[in-house]
């Protein structure tokens, strides 16, 4: 997918455990995954498949008494989740930023916009206030908010939705971080304003050619942008590869409910179908694959042994996925589900 | 802004007014006995109580008084504006005496709230900054014993042990700081204290609370993903959002205490507002204890309108039309 030295960041064997009073709650188990220069990772999974906290984890956000991390993240030849506080704290908001979900909720509101995004400049730079301001200025004209000299001096409650989205992405910028982790950043958004989010951020990524993890639990977010896709069940990595491959033949059959329950124009509502049940409590996960209970095509071993994360023997040109199914089992039933990217067609 | 301070100001008027003419009522209606048997010595005749009756004012129905009462207070008697009337016991300037006596209270209460607020907060930043941990514990432990001591007894075995036993204050009464900075101090150290701990209790609770519940949301995730240090996540970003309530609570806190130090008063004998007008009650002498009432309900809607407008400057999201 790409060279080594555009390589950056290596996540390997994370896990993230919750000790609480009804026992250890496994969050994340055992995900590795690379994210490189260039290349945007649309992790997609429904909620409280451990995609937001395997995010929260790398960037050290976790409480850290009240959990469990192990594994290894490296980022230019650092681990990550070994690093003092303060180590982590110089390289948060500088090289690796962060875009959460609810901009409603995630910028202060006892402040003024321009000043939260110019404490984001003198977080990591001895530079003077004005200076400071200055670049406030300069970043929120740049995310597209116009009138940015005087809207800098506004508060949070009086930018919509959008707006808000875009200073949370400009305050994310002020450093010229190397990642951008994107966590759901357009679900509590208008879709109209969805589309203008999801291509400021890939502009973003283009122009300071940096790497972007694009946390969704809506495939059609990244189907437009990711280059690589990570699909993510109940903790763990059910299928990852080039995004191209797993939209044109998805070879796990959690992936195949997404699709199969994802609305679009061509399909009428009764082809629709949802995936039944809801995800496991992550308290006492399923014996064997953790979506067995759910699984329309499960067989004899599912419950019982768990599929690794592997490349089927037979096609060593597809992607990881994690099933028991026969390869020709999943080349038939992906080919049905593929669907064509706008970007694919050309 | 000035059009809503405007209009506050006058409904401040109302509730003054409106809370005089309750004390009026309750005064009367409630069978406390007659004041004019107070003052007129032992055996009077009928004829010397008509007298004094009428010399007080007591003999018209009680609305006619009230109506008199406003009349004085708006156009000011002949102690000046705005007229308090006298007292009945001695018929003297019931404004020069609850002047007197405001002194006392306002400092007490000046005093006593800067240490409350400035410990209540500290140890419940502390507490919640190290939550979970034996600071903690210890803190809140301070603040249960706090809240459930009663004022009297702490007040009496505070001037027991570190008054009588230790000597290191002074003891009860009170002493201007015109006459004495130090006696001033020393007098008002140990009712500052007692006073302050019950209050500092509550508000180390509520900054624990208020701190922990901020610390959970969403913005202050996103300022500890900018890279802000941790001491400036939890005081630029948590402190800040959690003192809008502590702010109200401590306009009113102050305000209710012009005339509600009774207990702080009586026991270091400091003869403030509260007990003046307690003891003006138990002696039947409405003009001191409507001198009093007047004062503390102005204190309290003043105190209202200050916060309110506080409000605003301290939530940008609060205006006021």
């Amino acid at each position: 997918m790409s060279s080594s030295h555009d390589l950056l960041l290596d996540v390997r064997g994370l896990t993230v455990r919750f000790p609480t009073p009804d026992g250890v709650v496994q969050a994340v188990s055992d995900v590795s995954f690379t994210l490189s220069r260039g290349e945007t990772l649309g992790v997609v999974g429904e909620s409280g498949s451990g995609k937001s906290v395997s995010n929260l984890a790398i960037m050290g956000l976790l409480n850290q008494q009240r959990t469990a991390i192990s594994g290894e993240v490296e980022f230019m030849g650092r681990n990550l989740l070994t690093l003092p506080p303060d180590e982590l704290r110089k390289i948060r908001g500088k090289d690796i930023a962060m875009v959460f979900q609810d901009p409603f909720a995630c910028l202060h509101p006892m402040y003024r916009v321009g000043w939260q995004i110019a404490e984001a400049v003198t977080a990591h730079a001895s530079v003077g206030k004005k200076a400071a301001w200055a670049r406030a200025v300069e970043l929120l004209d740049h995310v597209g908010i116009p009138n940015a000299k005087s809207r800098a001096r506004d508060f949070p409650h009086q930018f919509s939705g959008g707006m808000r989205q875009r200073a949370m992405i400009a305050m994310a910028l002020v450093h010229n971080p190397s990642i951008l982790i994107c966590d759901e950043p357009t679900t509590a958004l208008d879709v109209t304003v969805q589309a203008q989010i999801l291509e400021l951020i890939e502009a973003v990524k283009r122009e300071f050619d940096i790497g972007v993890i694009l946390v969704t639990h809506d495939l059609g977010v990244i189907a437009e942008t990711a280059t690589t896709v990570m699909v993510m069940y109940a903790g763990r990595i059910m299928e990852y590869g080039p995004a191209q491959q797993i939209f044109e033949r998805p070879q796990h059959p959690y992936a195949w409910g997404l699709l199969d329950s994802m609305p679009s124009v061509e399909k009428r509502l009764s082809a629709l179908v949802p995936i039944e049940g809801a995800p496991p409590s992550l308290l006492s996960p399923p014996s064997g694959c953790p979506f067995h209970p759910r699984c329309r095509y499960r067989f004899e071993p599912c419950p019982t042994e768990r599929p690794p994360l592997a490349v089927p023997t037979q096609a060593p040109d597809a992607h990881a996925d994690a099933c028991h199914l026969s390869w020709e089992a999943k080349q038939r039933e992906g080919g049905k589900r593929s669907i064509a990217r706008l970007g694919d067609a050309a | 802004m000035t059009l809503y301070i405007a209009r506050r100001l006058l409904w401040t008027i109302v509730v003054v007014f409106c809370v005089i003419a309750i004390t009026f009522v309750v005064f009367y209606l409630l069978p406390a006995g007659d004041p004019a048997l107070r003052f007129a010595g032992k055996n009077p005749t009928t004829a010397e109580l008509m007298t004094i009756r009428h010399r007080l004012g007591l003999d018209k129905p009680w609305y006619i008084q009230f109506l008199r009462f406003a009349w004085h207070f708006f156009r000011g008697d002949k102690y000046g504006w705005p007229g308090l009337g006298y007292t009945y016991a001695s018929g003297s300037s019931v404004k020069a005496l609850v002047f007197a006596r405001a002194p006392r209270t306002l400092f007490l209460i000046a005093g006593a709230s800067v240490i409350w607020l400035v410990s209540g907060v500290a140890i419940g930043v502390l507490s919640a900054v190290k939550r979970r941990t034996l600071v903690d514990r210890l803190a809140m432990g301070f603040a249960l014993f706090g809240i459930s001591t009663p004022v009297f007894w702490l007040g009496l075995m505070a001037l027991y042990i570190v008054w009588s036993k230790l000597g290191l204050t002074g003891g009860t009464g009170y002493v201007s700081p015109v006459d004495s900075i130090t006696g001033f101090l020393s007098h008002m150290i140990l009712p500052w204290t007692v006073l302050a701990l019950l209050y500092a209790a509550f508000y180390a609770r509520m900054t624990r609370n208020n701190l922990l519940e901020t610390l959970g949301e969403d913005y202050i995730r996103t300022a500890r993903a900018k890279g802000l240090t941790e001491r400036r996540v939890i005081f630029r970003h948590g402190l800040r959002a959690s003192l809008t309530p502590i702010v109200t609570m401590f306009g009113m806190d102050v305000a209710l205490l012009v005339g509600g130090a009774v207990i702080t008063e009586s026991v270091f004998n400091l003869q403030g507002l509260g007990y003046l007008a307690i003891n003006s009650a138990l002696q039947q002498d409405l003009p001191i204890v409507l001198g009093v009432v007047l004062l503390a309900s102005v204190a309290v809607a003043v105190a209202n309108l200050l916060v309110d407008i506080l409000y605003a400057f301290l939530d940008p999201r609060v205006r006021y039309a």
